[in-house]
C-alpha cells in the first residue's frame, strides 16, 4: 500500500539523508524515460540520415549504417560478397554472379573464373558500417545534378530572415520599448493599449488581409515579406518596456546633462543597459523566425525563395524516394538550433522561464 | 575584438544620431517619444491593425481577387455558406465550405480540450519531479526543453519516419511481440520465472488471508499456499497458451483511421513538441515559492502530502492558469506540425480550423478568400475570449 | 563665470502647485544651498534650473538671458546625482568623456581634462575600473569629477552625500567646500540636512511647500530667523517653543504673558504696537541660550526628565509647569539629575526671538 504520506513524500522536494530513497529510485527512472522519449527519436533520425538508399527503404531497424560488402566486377558493376558455410562448416568469403533457382552462382574473390553454385540457404549476408556521407554532400555541396534539394539556397534564405528579422525586432521594439517607459506624453496609455489589443488578435486569424497587405506591397515572393510584418511585436515591446522601466531616470537625467541627444541616450546608455532583456528576445526572435512556416509558406510560393523549413516541408510532400536527402537535410536544419541552444542553454531556459514567452 | 565592436557601435549611434539631433532641435526632446514610437506603430498599423479591420471587410466579400475593388460585396452569404447546417454536430450535412469549417472547428476542439490536460498535467508532474532535491537538474531540464527548440516542421518529419508502416515503432513492436512470444514459448525456465515473478504479490496476500489463523505455523502456512499457488497459476498460464500474444500486424498510424490513431499521434507529437516549455514555466513558478513555508510547515508538524495540497498547489496555482490558457490559445491555433505530419488526413481526420482557413485561400484553384476571411472573424472571437482571460490573469498576478 | 535669477518661477503638476513663484538672485561665485523638509520642492526647483523639468511661470536668467526654453544639455550646466547616476556600464574614464564627446571636444583637450579633474579628485586609479567596483565615496568623487570636466558655468548638487555614512560625508563636505574654492564657480547644492547647509553655504535658502521663507548668510539665519519655521528648522539642538500672549508694549520693550503666567520681557515687538496686546505668539529661544538661574530669579522652572552628558556639553531636557517640552544645552559638565526641579534664566532680550503664533512671522527687533 502506498500511503498520502508517502506520496507526500515523492511530491516534496527534500528527500531523506544518505542512501537513495524509494522515491529517488522512482524520480529518476521517470526521469530517464522521459530523456528516452526526447532523445531516441531525434538520435534515431540522425542515425538513420547516415543510411544508404537501400537501407532506409528496407526500414533497417538497426541502428548503425551497414552497408553490403561489395567487389569491383570486371564490367565495372560490382559484386555483394556473402559469407558461405560450406557443408563441412567452414565459412569463406564468396561473390555473387546471378541467381539460378535456390541456388546461387558465385566465385571466390580473387577467382572469378571459378564460378560455382552453391544453395542460397547457406549464404549470409556481409556487411560492415559505412555511414553514407553523400546524403549531406549531395544536396550541399555535390553537383547540381544530384540537388534534389537546395540546401544552400534554403539556408541562405532561412539565416537571412532570422538575422535581419532579428536585428530588426530589437531596434524596432527597442525604441517602442524606451519611449513606453521612459517619456511622458499625451496618448502614451492609448498606444500602449493599442499594443497590448494587438495581441488579442495573432496572426493566424489575419491570414487573408494580411496576404493582401503584403502582396500589395508587392512583398509577395520576397523575404522582407517574411520578415517585416511580424517585427513589431507586442511581446517583445513588452519585454522591454518592463526591463526599461527599472533603469533609474536620473541616468536619463544625467546623459541630458552631458548634451547627449536623446537618440544618443537610447544608443548609448539605453540599449547597453538593457542587454539582459535584449538577449532574451534575440533568442526569442532567432527561435521564432528560424522556425516559421506558416507565414513563409504563404508569402513565398517560388522555391528560389523558399526557407529551410519550406524547403523541407515541400520535399517531403512530394512522393520521391530521396529520404536519404530529406532525412540528411532535416539534421542539418536543427543542427543550428542545437549548436545555440547548447551553448546558451542556461540563458534561454532561464530567459524564457523568467519571461514566460515562447 | 570588443574595442572593434565599441568603435562600430559608436560609429553606427553617431550616424544615426546626425539626422535624429536636428530633428530634436526643431521638435523638442519630449517629442522624440513620438519618432521613437513612429516604426513600431507603422509596422503595427499596417499588419496588425489595417489587416484586422480589412478582414472583416472582406468577409462580406466574394470573388477570387486579391484586388479588393474587384471584390464584390455579397452580404452575409459566406457567413451562411458556413453556418447553414442542418446539424453542426455531423458536419457532412453542411454546404461544402460550412463541411470543411466545422470539421476543422470539432477536431481543432477534440485536439485542444484533449492535449492541453494531458500536456498541462504532464508538465506539472515533470516540473515536480524537477523541483525535487535531484542531482543534474540543469541537464534534465535543459533535454526536456530541448524539443521547444525545434521546428515544426523538422519535428514532423522525425515522427513520420519513425510512424511510418516499415518504421521503427512498428518493427520495434514486432521485434517485441515476437521475442515475448518466444519467451513465453519457451517452457520450463518461463514458467518458473513466472511463478518467481507471481510470488511477489501472492506472500503478502496470503499472509493477509490467514493473518487471523492462531497457528505457531502460521507463516509456515502462508509461505507454502503462495508458492503452491504460484507453481500452479504459472503452469497453468504457461501450458495454456494465454501469454501467447497474436503475431503483430504492423500499423499504419498516420493512416490507419480505424483506431483513431493519425489524431492520437497528433496530440502525441504536438505534446512531444510543447511539454518543455510549459515545465520550465511551471518549474520556475514552483521555485517561487520561498523554502522557509516549507519549513515553517514542517516545524507546525504538517505532513508533506498536506503542505504539498495547502502550499504548493495554491501557491502554483496562478502559474497554473497562465498555462493553460496559454496551451488553450495555442491549442487552438495548431498547424503546422498537423499539417506537416498528416496534411490533415486521412481523409479530413486531423484537419484543423486554421487549416481549413488556410486551405480556403490559397490551396486549390478556387482561392476563397471571403470564407477564410469569414471564418477568421468567428475564430478570432473565440480566441478573444480566450486571450483577455489570459491578459486578466496575467495582470492580476503581475499586480498581486 | 555666472549669475542666475529666478523671477516667480513656479511649477505645476497638472492642477496640484508645488513651486508657488520663487525669487532669488545669486551672485557669480556664490555657493548657496537649497535646505528644507522632504517634499519643500528644493529639487524641483533644482532640477528646472538644470533644465531637466520645464517651467510652469516666471522666469530663470543665467547671467541675464531667460533660459526657460534652452534645453539642458545647452545651459552649460553641470548636476551631481544623489543616486551619482554614472553610467554603469562604462568605465570612469568614459564616464567622463562621455558629455565632452557629446560636444565634439577635441580628444587631447578632453584626455587632458580628464586627467586633470582625476588628479584633483584623487580618482587615477580607478580611471579603467566600472563604476559597480568602486566604494561610496569613490562614486561620489566620480561623480563630481564629471562635472568638473565640463567646466560648467553653474554647478548643481541635488542632496550628494545622503548616500555615505557619517564620517565621509564630512570628509566629502570639506572636499566639496575645497573644490569651490579652488575652482570659483557657482555652486547650488540642495541639502535637508541644516548642518550641511550652515557649514558649506554662502548663502542659504530655506524652502517650504514650495515657498521661500528666508534667503541669507547662515548666521544670519541663525541669528534673524524670519519665521517659526526657519527658527526651527535651522540650529541644533532645536530651538524651544513657548506658547504666550503679548500683555503689554512698550517703545523700548515687550512684556509676554507665558501659558504657564511667568511674564517675560524681549527686545522685539510687533508693528501694530499696542493694537497687538493679548495677540497670542511663540517665544523662541535657543537651547544654548538658556542658562541655569543662580542669584537671579528664575524666568521659568524645568522638571527634568533626562540629561545627556557629552563631556564638553552637557543637555537637559523636561518639562514646564505648563507641560511644554523645553530642552537646555550646557558648556561643560552638569550636576543636576533626572527628577530635579531647577530655575532657568531665557538669556538676555535681544537672544529671545518671538513669533506671531497664527502666521509664523517673526515680530521685528525694537
Amino acid at each position: 500500500m502506498i500511503t498520502g504520506a508517502e506520496i507526500g513524500t515523492f511530491l516534496s522536494r527534500r528527500r531523506g539523508i544518505g542512501r537513495l530513497h524509494w522515491s529517488d529510485w522512482l524520480t529518476y527512472g521517470y526521469l530517464l524515460m522521459g530523456v528516452l522519449i526526447v532523445l531516441l527519436p531525434i538520435l534515431w533520425m540522425i542515425l538513420s540520415s547516415l543510411k544508404s538508399p537501400a537501407a532506409l527503404v528496407e526500414n533497417d531497424p538497426r541502428a548503425l549504417p551497414y552497408e553490403q560488402i561489395t567487389i569491383p566486377a570486371a564490367d565495372g558493376k560490382s559484386h555483394t560478397v556473402f559469407l558461405w558455410t560450406r557443408s563441412d562448416g567452414v565459412a569463406v568469403d564468396v561473390a555473387l554472379v546471378g541467381v539460378r533457382g535456390l541456388n546461387a552462382r558465385v566465385f571466390e574473390p580473387g577467382r572469378p573464373d571459378t564460378v560455382f553454385e552453391v544453395p542460397r540457404a547457406s549464404l549470409q549476408r556481409k556487411e560492415t558500417v559505412a555511414p553514407r556521407w553523400d546524403n549531406y554532400t549531395e544536396p550541399t555541396i555535390g553537383s547540381t545534378q544530384s540537388r534534389t534539394f537546395n540546401f544552400l539556397r534554403y539556408f541562405w534564405n532561412s539565416s537571412f530572415v532570422t538575422v535581419v528579422a532579428t536585428l530588426l525586432t530589437l531596434i524596432v521594439n527597442a525604441m517602442a520599448g524606451f519611449a513606453l517607459s521612459k517619456y511622458r506624453f499625451a496618448g502614451r496609455d492609448a498606444m500602449a493599449l493599442v499594443i497590448i489589443a494587438t495581441l488579442l488578435v495573432p496572426p493566424t486569424v489575419i491570414l487573408v488581409p494580411l496576404f493582401i497587405t503584403v502582396s500589395k506591397l508587392g512583398l509577395l515572393n520576397s523575404l522582407w515579406g517574411v520578415i517585416i510584418p511580424a517585427v513589431a511585436t507586442p511581446t517583445g515591446v513588452f519585454l522591454l518596456r518592463q526591463y526599461m522601466l527599472t533603469i533609474p531616470d536620473e541616468l536619463l537625467e544625467a546623459a541630458r546633462m552631458d548634451a547627449a541627444s536623446e537618440w544618443k541616450i537610447f544608443w548609448r546608455i539605453i540599449l547597453p543597459l538593457s542587454l539582459p532583456a535584449l538577449s532574451v528576445l534575440a533568442i526569442l526572435s532567432v527561435m521564432w523566425r528560424w522556425n516559421d512556416f506558416m507565414w513563409p509558406l504563404i508569402v513565398l510560393t517560388q522555391s528560389e525563395v523558399f526557407t529551410l523549413q519550406l524547403g523541407l516541408s515541400t520535399f517531403k510532400g512530394e512522393l520521391n524516394d530521396n529520404m536519404h536527402h530529406l532525412l540528411a537535410m532535416t539534421v542539418l536544419t536543427l543542427l543550428p538550433v542545437t549548436l545555440v541552444f547548447v551553448v546558451l542553454q542556461k540563458h534561454i531556459t532561464t530567459g524564457i522561464a523568467n519571461t514566460g514567452l515562447k | 575584438m570588443s574595442a572593434a565592436l565599441t568603435w562600430i557601435w559608436k560609429a553606427l549611434g553617431d550616424l544615426i544620431d546626425g539626422p535624429l539631433r536636428s530633428l530634436q532641435k526643431h521638435i523638442g526632446a519630449h517629442r522624440m517619444a513620438y519618432v521613437f514610437l513612429a516604426p513600431n506603430l507603422i509596422i503595427f498599423g499596417l499588419f496588425s491593425f489595417w489587416p484586422m479591420l480589412l478582414n472583416f471587410y472582406i468577409a462580406f466579400t466574394g470573388g477570387q481577387s486579391v484586388i479588393l475593388a474587384e471584390r464584390p460585396l455579397i452580404g452575409v452569404e459566406n457567413f451562411r455558406e458556413l453556418l447553414a447546417c442542418p446539424s453542426y454536430l455531423d458536419p457532412r450535412t453542411c454546404p461544402v465550405a460550412g463541411y470543411s469549417f466545422w470539421t476543422g472547428l470539432w477536431n481543432t476542439l477534440f485536439f485542444a480540450l484533449v492535449q492541453v490536460p494531458i500536456m498541462v498535467v504532464v508538465a506539472l508532474v515533470t516540473a515536480l519531479i524537477l523541483n525535487r532535491n535531484i542531482r543534474g537538474r540543469g541537464f534534465w531540464r535543459a533535454v526536456y526543453f530541448y524539443p521547444v527548440m525545434l521546428s515544426p516542421v523538422v519535428v514532423a518529419v522525425i515522427w513520420d519516419w519513425i510512424l511510418k508502416r516499415r518504421g521503427i515503432l512498428n518493427a520495434l513492436l514486432d521485434d517485441m511481440v515476437s521475442g515475448w512470444n518466444d519467451l513465453a514459448r519457451s517452457g520450463v525456465w518461463f514458467e518458473i520465472g513466472l511463478g518467481l515473478i507471481l510470488l511477489l504479490p501472492l506472500l503478502p496476500v496470503t499472509r493477509a488471508l490467514l493473518a487471523r489463523i492462531a497457528s505457531p505455523h502460521r507463516l509456515r502456512l502462508s509461505h507454502g499456499l503462495a508458492v503452491g499457488l504460484a507453481i500452479l497459476l504459472s503452469t497453468w498460464l504457461a501450458r495454456s497458451g494465454g501469454l501467447v500474444l497474436p503475431d503483430y500486424r504492423p500499423v499504419n498510424w498516420l493512416i490507419d483511421q480505424r483506431a483513431g490513431w493519425p489524431m492520437f499521434w497528433v496530440i502525441f507529437v504536438y505534446t512531444w513538441g510543447h511539454l518543455g516549455f510549459y515545465m520550465l514555466i511551471l518549474l520556475a513558478g514552483l521555485q517561487a515559492i520561498p523554502r522557509d513555508l516549507y519549513e515553517a510547515a514542517e516545524m507546525d508538524g504538517t505532513s508533506r502530502f498536506r503542505s504539498f495540497w495547502r502550499i504548493t498547489l495554491p501557491l502554483l496555482m496562478p502559474t497554473m492558469v497562465v498555462v493553460l490558457v496559454l496551451s488553450l490559445i495555442r491549442a487552438f491555433q495548431v498547424f503546422d506540425e498537423v499539417y506537416v505530419l498528416t496534411g490533415g488526413g486521412p481523409g479530413q481526420a486531423t484537419k484543423m480550423i486554421i487549416q481549413h482557413i488556410y486551405e480556403s485561400a490559397f490551396i486549390g484553384d478556387a482561392k476563397r478568400y471571403g470564407i477564410a476571411a469569414a471564418s477568421s472573424v468567428l475564430v478570432a472571437g473565440l480566441l478573444m475570449v480566450l486571450t483577455l482571460v489570459q491578459l486578466l490573469v496575467t495582470r492580476r498576478r503581475a499586480g498581486g | 563665470m555666472a549669475s542666475l535669477d529666478l523671477r516667480n518661477v513656479k511649477k505645476a503638476y497638472g492642477a496640484t502647485n508645488v513651486i508657488h513663484g520663487i525669487d532669488l538672485s545669486i551672485r557669480h561665485g556664490e555657493f548657496i544651498v537649497f535646505v528644507g523638509p522632504s517634499g519643500c520642492g528644493k529639487s524641483t526647483l533644482l532640477r528646472m534650473i538644470a533644465g531637466l523639468e520645464v517651467v510652469s511661470g516666471g522666469e530663470i536668467a543665467i547671467d541675464g538671458t531667460a533660459v526657460n526654453d534652452v534645453p539642458a544639455a545647452e545651459r552649460g550646466l553641470a548636476m551631481v546625482f544623489q543616486s551619482y547616476a554614472l553610467y554603469p556600464h562604462m568605465s570612469v574614464r568614459q564616464n567622463l568623456s562621455f558629455g565632452l564627446e557629446n560636444l565634439h571636444m577635441p580628444k587631447d583637450e578632453i584626455a587632458r581634462r580628464v586627467a586633470e579633474a582625476a588628479r584633483m579628485l584623487r580618482i587615477e586609479p580607478y580611471l579603467e575600473r566600472r563604476p559597480g567596483q568602486l566604494s561610496g565615496g569613490q562614486r561620489q568623487r566620480v561623480a563630481i569629477g564629471r562635472a568638473v570636466v565640463r567646466e560648467p558655468r553653474i554647478f548643481l548638487f541635488d542632496e550628494p552625500l545622503s548616500n555615505l555614512d557619517a564620517k565621509l560625508r564630512v570628509q566629502m563636505r570639506v572636499e566639496i567646500g575645497s573644490l569651490h574654492q579652488r575652482l570659483g564657480n557657482t555652486m547650488i547644492y540642495v541639502t535637508h540636512d541644516q548642518v550641511e547647509a550652515m557649514t558649506m553655504a554662502d548663502r542659504i535658502a530655506v524652502l517650504r511647500d514650495g515657498r521661500l521663507e528666508q534667503f541669507g548668510a547662515p548666521l544670519d539665519l541663525y541669528n534673524r530667523p524670519a519665521s517659526l519655521f526657519v527658527a526651527g528648522f535651522i540650529g541644533s539642538p532645536r530651538m524651544n517653543f513657548l506658547e504666550g500672549t503679548i500683555e503689554a508694549v512698550t517703545p523700548s520693550a515687550m512684556t509676554l504673558r507665558l501659558k504657564g503666567g511667568e511674564a517675560v520681557t524681549v527686545s522685539c515687538a510687533p508693528a501694530s504696537g499696542a493694537e497687538a496686546v493679548g495677540a497670542a505668539i511663540k517665544l523662541g529661544i535657543r537651547p544654548e541660550h538658556v542658562t541655569l538661574a543662580r542669584s537671579e530669579a528664575p524666568d521659568i522652572r524645568l522638571a527634568v526628565t533626562l540629561t545627556e552628558q557629552l563631556g564638553g556639553d552637557s543637555y537637559l531636557h523636561g518639562t514646564t509647569p505648563s507641560g511644554e517640552t523645553f530642552s537646555v544645552r550646557l558648556a561643560g559638565q552638569t550636576s543636576v539629575r533626572r527628577g530635579d526641579d531647577i530655575g532657568l534664566v531665557l538669556g538676555t532680550p535681544t537672544l529671545r526671538h518671538v513669533f506671531n503664533a497664527a502666521t509664523g512671522v517673526v515680530y521685528p527687533p525694537i
